[in-house]
């Protein structure tokens, strides 16, 4: 069997029907869909506006509330800086959560450097903020909530919908960074009192390069000073010629996660009680980070206690998947998120995160649970960690030699 | 990243992997690093009376590269005196492993380790001396009465 992928909160293949839906404007179709002149430009368009219905449809919105982005990085800039810069005179306060992915943190950091005040909510142990503690952060001065729908490290999901009420009750815009939870969760942007949202196509089977973001027109109509000034294109908000074959996978990609979400989410979820499952009935002292109740279909965030995460990927080099440990990042640091739940870093240093997707097979699975628990056992023997924690030492107590 | 094919055939068939009995007055145990650092390396000597390193053992937490590191320190100290020991240096670990430069602090943590195992082994010495040479003069000082 060749290489297992289970690292599909990083990003997805490509869905041959994406890419068929793609070809012809790739190939012959190259207009502009902002050339209303011709018939060119009338194809693109018309592509274009298909798409932003089928996107539209997945978020119960109006498809004149879709603005096309390059992606969530450029959406959750777009979403924070746009709604900042637009009501600042109503308020420079904005709330949101320590373990948000970092293109909602440093937009919110490089608005602090600018005058902007950020609350910096603390997630429970499980990763998941109450609407109760946005009520109680919220001020006369707050024009802004950006919480995230999923977390791409746990899975956890937000309570959107309470959490939503409580903006709308105080007049808060709320913006939602849904690039994990697009496609796989149902989401109805006015059920759940949603302003904002932000979304990627390569999450669900389409296209790198291109997202949208869904900016509410009705009670309140949500206006944004735009980042990249232009042509004027997308009512003003996001300027520059539209990516037609990639907004064209987008729009695809959206019609298709929707149109199998019910039989995928179940199937998805399954193979991922079975992943944990099959560790947990081989594997002792493991744990499962983020909240089972509450957690995306398809993310299994598991700590292998006293082998760390880098060296356990080593042994199985033909399993995909990510860790929380320093070693895998530029940084050097363990991951936020896991240390934002207040995991300890060495915890946070034998944590591995599988996100399963619409390609995984069963067959995958067992290959994976093989390999996983082989290779843990293979490293607990070589563990000098495991080694005293049979022999009953308790490793907080022990002074460690740092450096 | 990829690694080596040294550092691959340490993690896959790590060298003198184990346990010295730590209590013992000719085994010096160096524990370095931290669990919350991602690395703990404990590499254990087993030194006979002319100093030489009979038998070396490790266990460690970390990454590919610092299993590999201590591995191949425990390779290359077994059979050497303790000053030789001393003398290795992590540069050399490094060449020898093609270690990138995130890594280096992989060979550092083994250098350390094998410094700490060969000062415990010296202090037990010099304990065991001392404790000698202090019965040695209360048995005199008895025999005087």
């Amino acid at each position: 069997m060749g290489m297992v992928y289970l690292d599909n909160n990083a990003t997805t293949p490509l869905d041959p029907r994406v890419l068929d839906a793609m070809l012809p404007f790739l190939k012959g179709e190259f207009g502009n869909a902002a050339s209303r002149s011709h018939q060119f430009g009338w194809t693109a368009e018309e592509a274009v506006e298909k798409a932003r219905k089928q996107v539209a449809a997945v978020l119960s919105a109006n498809s004149k509330e879709i603005v096309w982005t390059s992606g969530s990085t450029e959406g959750n800039n777009l979403a924070i800086l746009g709604a900042a810069r637009m009501y600042a005179e109503k308020g420079k306060h904005i709330i949101t959560c320590r373990i948000e992915h970092k293109a909602v943190i440093d937009p919110c950091k490089y608005l602090e450097t600018q005058g902007y005040e950020v609350t910096w909510l603390d997630p429970d142990g499980k990763g998941r903020v109450s609407a109760d503690q946005v009520r109680s952060a919220i001020r006369d001065d707050t024009i802004l909530v950006s919480l995230m729908f999923a977390n791409n490290e746990i899975g956890t999901i937000h309570p959107i919908t309470e959490i939503g009420a409580v903006c709308k009750e105080h007049g808060v815009l709320f913006h939602t960074d849904a690039t994990q939870a697009f496609g796989k969760i149902p989401i109805d942007v006015n059920e759940m009192g949603i302003d904002i949202l932000s979304l990627s196509a390569h999450k669900i089977y389409g296209p790198k390069g291109v997202g949208a973001l869904f900016v509410r027109r009705k009670k309140p109509r949500v206006r944004l000073v735009p980042i990249i000034h232009g042509g004027g294109h997308e009512r003003g908000m996001r300027s520059g010629t539209l990516n037609v074959p990639g907004i064209v996978g987008c729009g695809e990609a959206a019609e298709i996660a929707m149109n199998e979400m019910p039989t995928e989410s179940v199937r998805i979820r399954k193979l991922g009680e079975k992943l944990w499952n099959g560790f947990n009935s081989q594997l002792t002292e493991i744990f499962l980070n983020g909240d089972p109740d509450h957690c995306l279909p398809n993310t299994v965030n598991v700590s292998f206690l006293y082998v760390e995460g880098e060296s356990l990927m080593m042994g199985f080099s033909d399993l995909a998947v990510s860790s929380g440990s320093a070693c895998t990042s530029a940084s050097l640091e363990p991951s936020y998120v896991l240390k934002g739940l207040g995991l300890g870093d060495d915890i946070a240093h034998s944590s591995i995160r599988f996100s399963l997707g619409r390609f995984t097979t069963e067959a995958e699975i067992d290959q994976a649970i093989e390999q996983v628990v082989k290779a843990v056992n293979h490293l607990r023997d070589l563990s000098p960690l495991y080694e005293m924690a049979q022999a009953g030492i308790d490793l907080s107590k022990v002074e460690w030699q740092h450096h | 990243m990829a690694y080596s094919d040294k550092v691959v055939d340490h993690y896959e068939n790590p060298r003198n992997v184990g346990t010295l009995d730590a209590d013992a007055k000719n085994v010096g145990t160096g524990i370095v690093g931290a669990p919350e650092c991602g690395d703990v390396m404990r590499l254990q000597i087993e030194v006979d009376d002319k100093d030489r390193i009979v038998d070396a053992k490790f266990k460690t937490f970390g990454c590919g590269s610092a299993i590999a590191s201590s591995s191949l320190a425990t390779e290359w100290i077994k059979g050497r005196t303790i000053d030789e020991a001393l003398a290795l240096k992590n540069t050399e670990i490094v060449t020898e492993l093609a270690l990138p430069p995130v890594k280096i602090h992989c060979s550092v943590l083994a250098e350390d380790a094998v410094r700490a195992a060969i000062a415990d082994v010296k202090k037990k010495r010099e304990d065991t001396a001392s404790l000698e040479t202090g019965a040695a003069a209360a048995g005199a000082a008895s025999s005087m009465t």
